[in-house]
Order: C-alpha cells, then sequence, then structure tokens
C-alpha cells in the first residue's frame, strides 16, 4: 500500500541521522536521541494497539521498567552492561505477560482501565521504594560502559538499536503472526472461528511490544545516564498513545512520525512558551477532524472497489 | 457426522433452544427453517462453541463438542459464516482467506517469515471458486453487501472444513445475488463434497438445495426429513408454513 518510493525516503533517513552529529550541536543530537527512543516506544504500543485492537492504557509502565532493569542493574549488580541492557526488556517482558495473563480477560476499554490501574501500583513501588529504587528522586549518574557513554556514542548506540528494533517490528507485522493478529484486531469472534486462539495471540502481542517497550526505556538510560518514576507515569502512557493516534495507528510508520512531532513540540516549542500544551492540544484537534486517520493514515490509500458486477 | 440430542440453552428464563435434534449425514446438504426467534442462530452457536449449551449432547464425529471453545472447534473440522457480516475489514480480500489457512496450517505463530505469497495458490483457488478473485486486492470493508457475505464462505472455506455451516448465507442480498450464492453452495457440496448445514429464510430456496431440512419452533425440533417429509408434516403446516405464512 505505501509508495514504491517508501525504501529510498527510509534510506535518505537513515542517512540524514547518521550524520546528523557531525553537522548539529551537541543538544540537537541528544534531542534527536530522544525522538529516536521515544518513536520506538510508540512503534511498540502501536503492536498492541493499532494492529492487536488491545486498548494498551498503561505502555509507559513497559517503558519505566526497562529502563529501571537496567539501570538496577548497572548500578545494584555488578553484572557487566550488555546483561544489564537485557535485562531491563525481559524484565519488562516479563511484566507484560503477568499484566497480560491478569488484563486479557477483559475486553476493550476496561481491559485499559485495569492495565492502568496494574500500571499505577508498579508505579506507586518505584516511587515510595526509597531504599531500592530511590523514590520520586529516581537514580542518576547511572555508569555507563565506556564506548557508548559520550553523547555521540550513546547517540549513535541508540540510532543503531532503535533501527534494528523497529525493522524487527516491521518485519513481525508482515509475518503470518502479524497479519493473523491484524485478524484479531479487525473481528476477534471471527478469529476465534478460523481457529485461532486470539487471547494466546493477543498475549504474545503484548509481550513483544512490551519488550521493545523495556529497550526504548534501556535506550533511556543510556541517554539520560538516568530514570525517575514519571516516566511510568499514566500520563505518559496517554502521551506516547497520542503519538500513535496523531501519526496514524493503522500505519507502521505512523507512531514514529507521532513521536518525533511531540518530542519536538515539546522541546522547541517549550523554548518560547509554557504553553506549548496548546499548540498540541491544536494541532491534535486539527489533525483529528482534517485527518482522522493521523498524518501517515493520509498516504495510504485504501484501493476503490472494483464496479459491482449487477445484481 | 453430526449428532445433535436434546440441546438446551437458556438466557435467564428464556429457553433459546429447547430440546433441539438435529441429524447430519457427510456430503449432505441440510437446512434450518424456522420463523424468527426460533433459535437457529443460537443453535448454530452451540454447534461453533461461541455458546455452550445447558443440556444435551452434541457428538461431532462420535465426539462431544459442546461446550469446547471456538477455535479448538474449529481445528475439528467444522468452520462457518455469519448472520451479520463478519469478516476482517480492514485487510484485504486476499488476506482475509489467507489468515484462515495460515491458523488452519497453524504458522500463525511464525513471527519474522514473510507473509507475502504465503498460501496464495489455494487462496487464489478458494476466490476464484466463489467469484471474489478479481476484487483480491480491495480491502474488504470496501465491498458490498453481497460480496461481504460472500466472502463470509470464503472465510469459512480456508479452514477446509469438513462441515461448512453457512448462518442465513443469502440474509440482505439483492435477488440475483441471492441466486448466485445459492448456485455457489450447491456447487461446492458437489465438487469437494464438504458437508454443509445452513439456515435461511428463502423456503423456495431451502427446498431446491437442501437434502434433509429440520424444521425449529420455539427452540425445539418439530420435525427433520426430505422436502416431502416436512411439506406433508401437519405440525409444520399450522406452525409455520400456513399460519406465520410471512417468513
Amino acid at each position: 500500500m505505501r509508495r514504491p518510493s517508501a525504501p529510498l525516503l527510509l534510506l535518505l533517513l537513515l542517512a540524514a541521522l547518521l550524520a546528523l552529529p557531525q553537522v548539529l550541536p551537541r543538544f540537537h543530537t541528544y534531542v534527536a536521541a530522544i525522538v529516536l527512543l521515544t518513536a520506538l516506544l510508540a512503534t511498540s504500543l502501536n503492536l498492541a494497539i493499532g494492529y492487536t485492537g488491545l486498548y494498551q492504557f498503561g505502555h509507559a509502565v513497559f517503558y519505566g521498567v526497562g529502563a529501571y532493569g537496567t539501570a538496577l542493574t548497572l548500578t545494584r549488580s555488578g553484572m557487566p552492561a550488555p546483561v544489564a541492557f537485557m535485562a531491563g526488556p525481559l524484565a519488562a517482558a516479563a511484566l507484560s505477560l503477568v499484566m497480560g495473563m491478569i488484563c486479557i480477560r477483559l475486553s476493550k476499554l476496561y481491559f485499559g482501565m485495569l492495565q492502568i490501574s496494574l500500571g499505577s501500583l508498579v508505579w506507586a513501588v518505584v516511587y515510595r521504594w526509597y531504599s531500592f529504587t530511590g523514590g520520586d528522586d529516581g537514580i542518576h549518574g547511572i555508569p555507563l560502559p565506556d564506548a557508548i557513554s559520550s553523547p555521540e556514542a550513546s547517540y549513535y548506540f541508540t540510532l543503531i538499536v532503535t533501527a534494528l528494533c523497529v525493522f524487527t517490528m516491521y518485519r513481525i507485522v508482515r509475518s503470518p503472526f502479524g497479519k493473523v493478529i491484524q485478524g484479531i484486531r479487525d473481528n476477534p469472534v471471527r478469529a476465534a472461528s478460523i481457529g485461532v486462539d486470539v487471547r494466546l495471540h493477543q498475549l504474545a502481542s503484548l509481550v513483544i511490544a512490551g519488550f521493545f517497550g523495556g529497550v526504548a526505556g534501556s535506550l533511556f538510560v543510556v541517554v539520560e545516564n538516568s530514570v525517575f518514576p514519571d516516566m511510568m507515569f499514566w500520563t505518559f502512557s496517554l502521551e506516547v498513545l497520542i503519538m500513535c493516534l496523531l501519526g496514524g495507528m493503522y500505519t507502521f510508520f505512523g507512531p514514529f512520525v507521532g513521536a518525533s512531532m511531540i518530542v519536538l513540540l515539546r522541546v522547541f516549542a517549550s523554548v518560547h512558551t509554557r504553553y506549548w500544551g496548546l499548540i498540541l492540544g491544536t494541532i491534535l484537534t486539527l489533525v483529528i477532524i482534517f485527518l482522522p486517520d493521523g498524518v501517515l493514515g493520509v498516504f495510504v490509500r485504501r484501493s476503490p472497489p472494483k464496479e459491482d458486477r449487477g445484481a | 457426522m453430526l449428532r445433535v440430542e436434546s440441546v438446551v440453552k437458556s438466557f435467564g428464563g428464556f429457553r433459546a433452544v429447547d430440546g433441539a435434534k438435529l441429524h447430519v449425514e457427510g456430503g449432505e446438504i441440510v437446512a434450518v427453517i424456522g420463523p424468527n426467534g426460533a433459535g437457529k442462530t443460537t443453535l448454530f452457536h452451540l454447534l461453533t462453541g461461541h455458546l455452550s449449551p445447558d443440556s444435551g449432547r452434541i457428538l461431532f464425529k462420535g465426539k462431544e463438542i459442546g461446550g469446547l471453545s471456538p477455535h479448538v472447534i474449529c481445528r475439528r473440522g467444522i468452520t462457518r459464516s455469519f448472520q451479520v457480516v463478519n469478516i476482517f475489514s480492514r485487510l484485504s480480500v486476499f488476506e482475509n482467506v489467507q489468515i484462515a489457512i495460515l491458523s488452519r496450517e497453524r504458522k500463525s505463530f511464525r513471527i519474522f517469515s514473510p507473509v507475502a505469497g504465503m498460501a496464495e495458490e489455494e487462496v487464489h483457488r478458494i476466490l476464484r471458486s466463489v467469484g471474489l478473485f478479481d476484487q483480491r486486492d480491495v480491502e474488504s470493508d470496501l465491498l458490498s453487501h453481497g460480496d461481504k457475505k460472500v466472502l463470509e464462505i470464503a472465510i469459512a472455506l480456508g479452514g477446509n472444513p469438513v462441515l461448512l455451516i453457512l448462518d442465513e448465507p443469502t440474509a440482505g442480498m439483492a435477488p440475483g445475488e441471492t441466486e448466485r450464492c445459492i448456485r455457489l453452495i450447491r456447487r461446492l457440496s458437489e465438487e469437494s463434497g464438504v458437508t454443509i448445514l445452513f439456515c435461511e429464510h428463502d423456503i423456495g430456496l431451502v427446498f431446491e438445495i437442501a437434502n434433509r431440512i429440520m424444521v425449529m419452533v420455539r427452540g425445539a425440533t418439530v420435525v427433520q426429513g426430505s422436502g416431502e417429509e416436512v411439506r406433508r408434516n401437519s405440525e409444520v403446516r399450522s406452525a409455520y408454513l400456513g399460519v406465520s405464512g410471512e417468513c
């Protein structure tokens, strides 16, 4: 459905991203890294929302758990860094599995509500457990391996990991599994009638989404050197959800675009005004009214039906 | 092949299916008829696991299937279409049938192999056979109502069923479409030998293509037999064909 020039556009984008630290000042490189990992987060959420049709309202929890998992392993366990970078995402995937098994019994909005509640529970524990998680102060000055500790190196690390993860998710979406979860999204009852174990597939999709959300969290540790509880607060979950809606949740790269828009807006509009939320709100309203399928949704042409053969 | 014995299903105090009996042999076309609210769709939901019976037995190939999940029953060889259009609306016509086949082949957990082109031959064969081949790349939501109902059947065929259950396959179709659909049902039965169980409001069509007919009234089976036997049955006449002739 995408235009044939899309792969070329992607290559150009990748080349531009590779060259970016060479031409832009350090602050902009840092912002670009935040854009990338947030885009990865939004893309992972979209696996659950846009592709499986699950109302994943607490996705930031997996982002937070990924970040804390990596941060705590780095600061408290003395394990080598690669272990820490796997520990975060795996912890997020495990939490996603447990929360999924509880929430999946409910449908639609109730699924989302329960997920927010359970997520808030995790947030509250992290927020209060000063002796282990640092409580509301978070954890700062997390030691990183020398290879990725400079701003430039952390940017390239983020770029490579994000590209790999997004590519992997792209493959998943275009696999038999990816098609079947889209079938579940469109019509779970029908999916069961063609022999699909709906809950098992939904659960698998949640775990994959949670894992990549956790990877985004780990990258946050690399870029920021710190973690804090607010990154898993439910309002941030909704912000990521808005990124998906803004960019187009029925397109693969829509959430990527939506995340870029929101992060850049927050950074550059907040320089000029404290009321950057007002600008975001206006843009969002306009998008919802004029582009209900999101910014990228416009480019997905729904092929028109051939003429009806006569009645 | 399929034997339903004294099945009961109540919703609150209302017994939607109340002691229904049904018997389907391999290769047959069996129709279920009855006035609106007779419990036909509820009975079909019980057969395909969308509802669980309160009591009674549903035997498929000699094994009890009452109360199993829909996906388990599908894997045993029963697939169905729905009365109200029930398709994967954002997927293309091709993909709608493709995922039914992938599910049957237990490939739905392959997460890295590209799906494009998988099972292409079989999807094309099914789409040609039902007459939707030219529209294979159309997003299914954009099909006409009649074509959506036909796609329903195509999806069910993707499961390569032993028993195909069609819940009012022609509901809402224009007269020409209805005829096309009925021809399709007959042809499927002749070509692939699949057993077909369907319910339908157009009595003329039922008598035309069904080997045997089961008549349901208020949740219970009045009679099951050949068209002639059903026509002669006095109970059917008073309860259904004669009095409430509007059906």
